[in-house]
């Protein structure tokens, strides 16, 4: 069974679901506590992030930096809106390319699921065009029979 | 290398995705670009100068004729990107699945 799903709602959004095998509580902090995120939230191999700024409460600005270490990278920016410890996250996030890509709103649970944890990421796009400016035309191209290979092989 | 900005710009229109999807069937003209779409043909033309500079489509010369097909390494850049972010992201939490496997639960707050 493949543990990671992404796939769209709507003509806005974008879900993306993952099991893991640790409470929410330590879930949660991986996702708010600078020193964790920056293990994880990385990318393909060989990528870092040096600069991450992650203000958990309302209001409290995100700021992650990566690098490949042989001159490319790029930034993600963005704001908290709500928090409510070890269940729920909701904040805007752009990225920098350098130009800005349009907001997009994420909101991440966190739900008990027996002794692990169930992680839905639901992301809103301004509008169906920037969804599909995202998504849309690769899955068009076959890219959809990637997909379902790549969950495969997790 | 095609430029990804330049796509994605380009991919932001609706019409000009419908373009796209029209060829992927196959080479055809401006012409028969426009029979779908409630348009004038200098309207779809405006449209595919935008797919060309975005290196998504290629058009040549046949008479007075300048028949379209999608650019192949334009289309493969974007496929590429998206499996990389896809691929980014399962890595990622295959990742902080090792991270949470290193906190404990009652020592969990010390991990640094």
């Amino acid at each position: 069974m493949s543990k990671m799903t992404l796939k769209t709602e709507g003509d806005r959004h974008v879900v993306v679901t993952r099991r893991f095998a640790a409470p929410p509580e330590a879930v949660y902090r991986a996702h708010t506590e600078p020193k964790l995120i920056q293990k994880w939230l990385l990318g393909p191999d060989g990528w870092t992030m040096p600069v991450c700024i992650n203000e958990a409460r309302p209001g409290g600005k995100i700021r992650y930096e990566w690098t490949n270490g042989t001159g490319g990278g790029f930034y993600v920016t963005g704001e908290y809106l709500e928090l409510k410890p070890y269940t729920r996250l909701v904040h805007v996030e752009r990225m920098h390319l350098p130009n800005a890509t349009p907001d997009n709103r994420v909101e991440t649970t966190f739900d008990p699921d027996g002794e692990g944890t169930l992680m839905t990421l639901r992301m809103t796009l301004p509008d169906a065009e920037t969804r599909a400016a995202m998504l849309a035309t690769g899955m068009e191209h076959g890219m959809e029979a990637s997909y379902v290979r790549l969950e495969g092989m997790i | 290398m095609p430029s990804l900005d330049a796509a994605f710009s380009a991919l932001s229109d609706p019409t000009r995705r419908a373009i796209l999807a029209r060829l992927a069937l196959g080479e055809t003209t401006v012409m028969k670009l426009a029979e779908p779409f409630e348009m004038t043909q200098p309207a779809i033309s405006r449209h595919l100068k935008v797919l060309e500079g975005a290196g998504l489509i290629v058009r040549r010369v046949e008479g007075a004729k300048r028949p379209c097909r999608l650019a192949k390494a334009g289309m493969e850049t974007i496929d590429q990107w998206l499996a990389m972010l896809r691929k980014a992201l399962a890595r990622n939490y295959d990742r902080l699945d090792e991270i949470l496997a290193d906190m404990k639960p009652e020592g969990g707050k010390d991990i640094k």
